[in-house]
């Protein structure tokens, strides 16, 4: 088995004196599906962010694709291959969708390509996309933006994809169209996905392996082929 | 209407060119970084100085051609020296960054001071500027219709550098959402140098239309800046649109109360109506209204 695509270990972060990450370790290997799974601000909000760099850690390594990434700000990180799709989706209300896809391209600087143009294949994954291209992205419902948020992160062609809560306040239909987009993900381009979700049933249906946390630590992991999601349903429920 | 009101009107509207000059480059970087560069009036000074140097060495009409750029690079490089040696460093201060801002203004008055004595000089404007044009019993002075011209240009090239350039899509990105902007890999940073390079440049050309209508002095920065920060204020913080409209109506407001009262009662009404105008519209001329889902 070739190295993990990202490992972290004892990573710490705290809000000023109050910490919210306690000795956090955690690898995906590459083309790896991992729910995080936890209560409300048990800390996999914080992690991801920690690990996008938009928050400061305050102990422990990260390394990503074999380089320490720890230290790095934000843009470095993404340029690297770590694509974000936050929760609130953080759209760019007054650009229009294609300028907020266009901004994606950002990630690729610095990897030899071209960032010129947004590519077709985001389009064929959310075709919605191409039709609203020119509105701008504060109008758009959530649905419409969960998709803008996605497509803007694949444009930049990650090989690490963080998701928080995709299916926050998203009606079914559209979260039908989510999971089939990050089916999408995981099998033609090969992506590692890492999603946080409360919703357990929906990312049973395509993630590898699960991780669990409470107050600020992982307390359980394990693989969704071999537990249920009723299984560990008392770690989300209140 | 008569003569005099139509007189005021147009030195409103070069008023009101000098205004959106001074005022593009703190609305630019206010709106980006959330901070106030007290310094901003000193690069109009910068610009001041830098187009009587151009006019020693090269007099005449190629001279104050070519102190437009000379002024736009040099306010622009000291710019940039402030924002990478100061305010990058204390980016999450505001309160900090407005008072070590305000010592470099001092320091650069003094300097100018030092440098080129407190009297100041004067720029001589080249004959095709010191003309006048006679339109309907109106005088409009060569140099005030150059000034607007000049601000035109610039606010046209500055609108066509935002919206249709890639560097113009990132700093609107950045603008929007500054955590978001990094995580999808633009290098914030160089994004506010940037943006804090062009405003700065911006008020050096400022200085350069200021430097046609009067003389230069080491504190002739002070008496833009307040009304450039009112105009910023009353555009709603950081838009392009809004500091443009209000730079017009504080313009012509400022030109116009001054055919019924002296300069310096028409600058304390100017004061007055920026605080009216606040408490009816807190968020100023031009208020982003977008759906927002989540925080």
């Amino acid at each position: 088995m070739s190295a993990p695509l990202i490992e972290i270990t004892a990573l710490s972060s705290a809000y000023g004196q109050s910490q919210v990450l306690w000795d956090v370790d955690l690898a995906l290997e590459r083309g790896q599906v991992m729910a995080l799974i936890g209560r409300n601000g048990v800390g996999k909000t914080t992690l991801l962010h920690a690990i996008m760099g938009t928050r400061p850690s305050a102990g422990g390594t990260i390394r990503f694709d074999g380089q320490e990434i720890t230290k790095l700000p934000p843009h470095k990180r993404s340029r690297a291959g770590i694509g974000f799709v936050p929760q609130g989706r953080h759209v760019f209300p007054q650009l229009t969708v294609m300028e907020n896809l266009e901004t994606g391209l950002s990630a690729l600087a610095g990897r030899g390509k071209g960032a010129a143009k947004v590519p077709q294949h985001i389009f064929d994954l959310f075709p919605k996309l191409y039709d609203i291209r020119a509105r701008a992205a504060g109008f758009l419902s959530g649905g419409e933006q969960q998709q803008l948020a996605i497509g803007r992160a694949l444009a930049g062609e990650p090989s690490l994809l963080l998701l928080d809560e995709p299916t926050e306040g998203i009606q079914p239909n559209v979260v039908q169209q989510i999971e089939a987009a990050l089916v999408h993900v995981r099998d033609e381009l090969g992506m590692t996905v890492l999603v946080v979700e409360q919703y357990l049933d929906f990312v049973w249906r395509f993630a590898d392996r699960y991780c669990a946390m409470q107050n600020g630590r992982i307390i359980r992991h394990g693989s969704i082929a071999e537990e249920s999601a009723k299984d560990v349903a008392h770690l989300v429920q209140i | 209407m008569d003569a005099l009101f139509l007189n005021q009107l147009f030195n409103g509207a070069s008023l009101a060119s000098l205004y959106l000059l001074a005022a593009l480059g703190l609305a630019l970087s206010f709106g980006l970084m959330r901070v106030i560069n007290m310094a901003h009036g000193e690069m109009l000074m910068l610009g001041g100085y830098l187009a009587w140097m151009t006019l020693l060495v090269v007099p005449g009409a190629l001279g104050i051609i070519l102190a437009i750029p000379v002024a736009f690079v040099g306010a622009a490089a000291m710019g940039g020296l402030i924002q990478s040696t100061l305010i990058r460093r204390l980016s999450a201060r505001p309160l900090d960054t407005l008072l070590a801002t305000w010592g470099v203004s001092l320091i650069l008055q003094q300097g100018a001071r030092d440098l080129f004595g407190a009297v100041g000089v004067e720029v001589r404007a080249p004959e095709w500027l010191t003309g006048s044009f006679v339109v309907f019993g109106v005088t409009l002075p060569s140099a005030r219709l150059f000034i607007i011209l000049i601000a035109a240009l610039v606010l046209g090239g500055l609108a066509l550098l935002l919206l249709k350039t890639r560097i113009g899509l990132l700093v609107r990105a950045v603008n929007q959402d500054r955590m978001m902007a990094s995580a999808s890999g633009i290098d914030v940073k160089r994004v506010d140098f940037t943006i804090f390079c062009l405003g700065s440049g911006v008020a050096g050309l400022a200085g350069v239309m200021l430097a046609l209508l009067g003389p230069v002095t080491p504190n002739v920065g002070q008496s833009y800046i307040i009304p450039a920060f009112l105009v910023v204020v009353m555009g709603g913080l950081g838009s392009i649109v809004g500091t443009t409209a209000s730079a017009i109506i504080l313009g012509l407001f400022a030109a116009l109360a001054q055919i019924f009262v002296d300069v310096s009662v028409a600058q304390m009404l100017l004061l007055v109506f920026v605080i009216l105008f606040i408490q009816v519209r807190p968020q100023g001329v031009i208020a982003v209204k977008t759906r927002q889902l989540d925080a």
